[in-house]
């Protein structure tokens, strides 16, 4: 069994970051260029995680497998970066920031993290201004808000629907010129391929490059991965294509815990798929939740029918009906579920009945089309180009899609994995956003790992590592995994089969989003389980990878990240199964609100809403490779809830 | 509906490459022009050819990874989208389409439809930033800045980095890629301070990368996906002219206690 010590601070909750930072200890000025770190990933946690580093003196290594840093997958960001700076003076602090988090993650992350990333969040915003990131602003010339994702108060931080671009770019900058200062060395077009381990501690990693197909080992004093959510297990979601959990994976396979991999977040509002052909799914920003309606109509007979033609008294605005206060700014999971509760009920629209409306007619009426058009321009834009209609004349029609995962490799307060030296900042992690994640939190936590808590806390591990102490690349330990790489790529390529990667991935995703998607049950997730056991072993007969090892080989490429998430998808239907409730995000048959129940006649939630069973499942699940063919351990972290009091989640 | 495709086909840089024709399965006027091109690898894959490589990853326009000249267009037939963001119904059943890399001597060829870009990277090492340390900055909101500087330097910095400035131009130029990352810094307060050494920085590494010289012909303008206008190359050109009349900042002698 893994040893997992959350490590969090003793003293008040307000005060255990502070404290921390004291007492963790320091590196010496001039020892510190005797380190070397390696980070892996690019995106906002990476990059700015392998600038302060080398800002503060460290030797850093960062490698990516995208031609540029500027191109992870965090650019596709759109709606925005919360803070609490309470700028628009709306009552707005750290703790109501921290506490929305914890309740939006329905009380399934750790206090002391969530606590800390709301502390910080106020300095990520000083620091991307600082760089240039031109965040929108009010004629004054001081920072315009918005209000977003589920939260009552204005803190979003935003530049135009492109906040995750502008954010990345200035934190490129800083790589940029820690680059040409030479305090970071940057490898592109370099996948890692496997964590090295020696003694225990993560000591290096094997990467291939994908341009030569070169295999090369690297050496570090302690090893970051910043490599992003493994929301593609699903194939179809609104990751870039290149997204994978291929490090995580193979880091997991070394001994890393693998935290809440059940913990997936389905998006509200996205383009409705179209077809089999379909590559990825377009998300429409969920800041048109503010001007937009949801609905659908009462009678399934007037599915097809001409939108417009539909009276208003015939169509139901069901989040408005169910959820009073929140209304169609309930947060993600339940706007994605109360959708699939109204399509599976025969009142979907659109050309699959997979759909609903998200309709701007009324927001048009109040405001103009001129002012929505400054608002959304670009999103209508985008909705047109992909679905050739004209949202400003009818509404959008929207559907829930993978977008995130909240679970990843577990790591202590220092985020640092229960395998010492390894550290997972960003979405790779599982550490703020508990059950479900709130929108605008994800680049707020990426950057805030980044920037400010890696930074800090790193010191702590290095300082029990003998400067320029660390272990050769021609060390046992490398030589295996290098082998195992290799063997990989032997086995793939020399496959006699006869389907592609690609198929594969195609047929676990709806494998996975029929077994283990927005609605989970035992007998589902026990087939899941079996299917995926199943299509696993046929990949491994009859895949069949084109090309060379020795070349740039996209076949290659996606093969091997293939493989991982054939594993992957397992580990997660495992989790789902265990985990005998529901919670945020994981929403399981068995365990929802009935009209029985006293919290739906005191009016607190309604009938299907999640059910959580704290006296049992308040813990983090860190799940621990056994071996090929084993099934893997479970590992709980009891959640300690300090401060807030565990309650019913509502939104009414 | 099915096309014809003529293919770019290029092993690597030291093997000459060629144009390949391939005759579409059916297709559907929905899909974009990407997934038209998994359909046709996945049906080179099973029949045992390899796949033609292209460059993809976000397939939403933002990224900037995509890059293919489409009838002679980089990223297609229409204005302000990216080549991810093309799709099959602005073309005809029965077309023939030409596709290929952006082309450029600055940008080597790495395997059939991909490139090579990190000279870009290289510019931005040189320049493309503003020099803050991590924790030492002043609060968000204790430097104004004027709505108009805030959205004009949007403007600007809104570019993906796709290169398909530099595919278009006939001399291979990345002026308007370059103008537009000086004057997203340079249009903001935060980022005065190193204005002047910035343009005349980055400006030196385009030309050590082998970019060709702006001859104002516009078809930068015409393929960005973005839409970047030629008057942040004007603005360059100024700040550029400036930096070269102020001259290396006079060395001020000193030390420490
Ligand atoms: C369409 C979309 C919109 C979003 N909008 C918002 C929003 O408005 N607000 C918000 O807060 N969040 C949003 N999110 C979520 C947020 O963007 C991500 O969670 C966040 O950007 C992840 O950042 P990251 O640094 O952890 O990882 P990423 O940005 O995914 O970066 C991963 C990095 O790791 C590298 N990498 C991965 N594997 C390897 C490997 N094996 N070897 C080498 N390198 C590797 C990649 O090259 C890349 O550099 C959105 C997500 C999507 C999909
Ligand atoms: S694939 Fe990202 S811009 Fe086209």
């Amino acid at each position: 069994m893994a040893t997992l010590n959350s490590n969090v601070p003793v003293g008040p909750l307000a005060q255990k970051w502070e404290k921390h930072k004291f007492s963790n200890k320091l590196i010496n000025p001039a020892n510190k260029r005797k380190y070397k770190i390696i980070v892996v990933g690019a995106g906002l946690a990476g990059s700015s995680a392998a600038a302060s580093l080398a800002e503060l003196g460290y030797e850093v290594h960062n490698f990516v497998f995208h031609d540029s840093p500027r191109r992870a997958h965090s650019v596709a960001a759109q709606g925005g970066i919360n803070a609490a700076k309470n700028y628009q003076n709306d009552n707005d602090s750290v703790y109501r920031l921290f506490y929305d988090t914890i309740k939006g993650g329905d009380f399934r992350s750790r206090e002391a993290n969530v606590y800390r990333l709301a502390e910080v969040s106020a300095n990520i915003i000083d620091q991307c201004v600082a760089q240039g990131v031109p965040f929108a602003r009010e004629y004054g010339g001081l920072l315009d808000n918005r209000s977003f994702g589920g939260a009552q108060v204005s803190r979003t931080f935003y530049a135009r629907g492109q906040t995750g671009q502008q954010l990345l770019l200035g934190a490129y900058s800083a790589l940029c010129r820690n680059i040409a200062n030479g305090g970071v060395k940057s490898y592109t077009h370099s996948e890692m391929l496997d964590l090295v381990v020696v003694d225990g501690h993560a000591k290096g990693i094997i990467v291939r490059n994908l341009q030569s197909g070169e295999i090369s080992r690297h050496n570090a004093d302690a090893v970051v991965l910043a490599t992003g959510g493994y929301g593609n297990v699903f194939n179809l979601s609104t990751y870039a294509r290149g997204s994978n959990a291929t490090a995580i994976w193979r880091a997991y396979k070394r001994g890393a815990c693998f935290g809440n991999p059940c913990y997936t977040q389905i998006h509200p509002t996205c383009i409705p798929v179209s077809g089999d052909y379909q590559s990825k799914l377009t998300l429409m920003s969920e800041s048109l939740r503010n001007d937009g309606r949801i609905w659908v109509p009462k009678k399934k007979e007037d599915c097809r029918r001409n939108p417009a033609e539909i009276p208003e008294a015939d169509r139901d605005y069901y989040l408005e009906r169910l959820y009073g206060a929140f209304g169609n700014l309930a947060p993600r999971d339940i706007a994605s579920r109360a959708a699939k509760t109204v399509c599976d009920e025969g009142r979907g629209v659109g050309e699959t009945g997979l759909g609903v409306y998200l309709d701007f007619s009324d927001a048009i009426q109040r405001l103009g089309e001129g002012k929505i058009r400054e608002r959304y321009g670009n999103l209508f834009a985008m909705y047109h180009e992909i679905t050739n209609e004209d949202a400003y004349r009818t509404p959008m029609r929207i559907y829930p899609a993978v977008h995130y995962t909240m679970g990843g490799l577990w790591v202590d307060y220092n985020l640092m994995s229960n395998l010492p030296g390894l550290f997972v900042l960003g979405e790779a992690n599982f550490s703020d956003h508990g059950a479900n994640r709130l929108g605008a939190s994800a680049l707020m936590q990426g950057l805030a790992d980044g920037y400010f808590v890696l930074p800090a806390t790193i010191s702590g591990y290095l300082a029990t590592q003998k400067p320029d102490k660390r272990p050769g690349t021609d060390h046992d330990s490398f030589q295996q995994a290098e082998e195992n790489v290799q063997g990989v790529t032997r086995r793939l390529l020399g496959n006699k089969g006869t389907r592609t990667p690609a198929s594969f991935h195609k047929q676990l995703g709806k494998l996975l989003w029929e077994h283990c998607g927005m609605a989970r049950n035992k007998a589902g997730l026990e087939k899941g389980i079996q299917l995926i056991g199943e299509l696993r072993a046929d990949y491994w007969k009859n895949v069949k990878v084109a090309g060379e090892a020795g070349e740039w080989n996209q076949s290659l490429e996606l093969a091997g990240r293939v493989a991982d998430f054939l594993e992957l998808g397992e580990l997660l239907c495992r989790d789902a199964l265990h985990r005998e409730e529901s919670c945020g995000g994981h929403f399981r048959e068995e365990y929802q609100y009935t009209k029985n129940d006293a919290e739906v006649q005191q009016g607190l939630v309604n009938p299907g809403d999640v059910k959580r069973r704290d006296d049992q499942f308040a813990y983090v699940a860190a799940w621990e490779y056994a071996g090929e063919g084993k099934p893997p351990v479970l590992n709980k972290e009891p959640l300690v809830y300090e401060e807030v009091k565990m309650s019913t989640r509502s939104y009414k | 509906m099915k096309v014809t495709l003529k293919v770019w086909r290029q092993k690597n840089r030291h093997t000459p490459g060629h144009f390949a024709s391939y005759q579409t399965p059916q297709l559907n006027p929905n899909m974009s022009f990407l997934e038209m091109l998994d359909v046709v690898n996945e049906d080179l894959a099973s029949r045992g050819e390899e796949p033609i490589a292209f460059d993809h990853d976000c397939r939403e326009g933002i990224c900037g990874t995509c890059s293919l000249v489409i009838n002679g267009k980089p990223h297609g037939p229409h204005r302000g989208v990216a080549t991810c963001q093309t799709y099959l119904r602005s073309f005809k059943d029965g077309d023939e389409i030409i596709v290929e890399p952006f082309r450029a001597r600055a940008f080597p060829l790495v395997k059939d439809l991909v490139v090579d870009r990190q000279a870009f990277d290289r510019i931005q090492h040189a320049g493309g930033f503003i020099t803050v340390r991590t924790g030492s900055p002043p609060d968000a909101n204790a430097i104004p800045v004027p709505k108009e500087s805030a959205d004009l330097a949007m403007d600007a910095a809104q570019c993906i980095g796709c290169g398909a400035c530099v595919a278009a131009c006939k001399n291979a130029s990345a002026m308007l890629f370059v103008a537009a990352k000086v004057s997203h810094l340079g249009l903001l307060p935060q980022g005065q301070p190193e204005r002047y050494r910035r343009v005349q920085a980055m400006v030196k590494q385009m030309d050590a990368e082998g970019f060709g010289a702006c001859t104002v012909t516009g078809s930068c303008e015409a393929v960005c996906p973005k839409e970047i206008t030629l008057d942040f190359i004007a603005r360059m050109n100024r700040d550029y002219g400036v930096a070269l009349l102020r001259g290396a900042p006079k060395k001020i002698a000193g030390g420490g206690a």
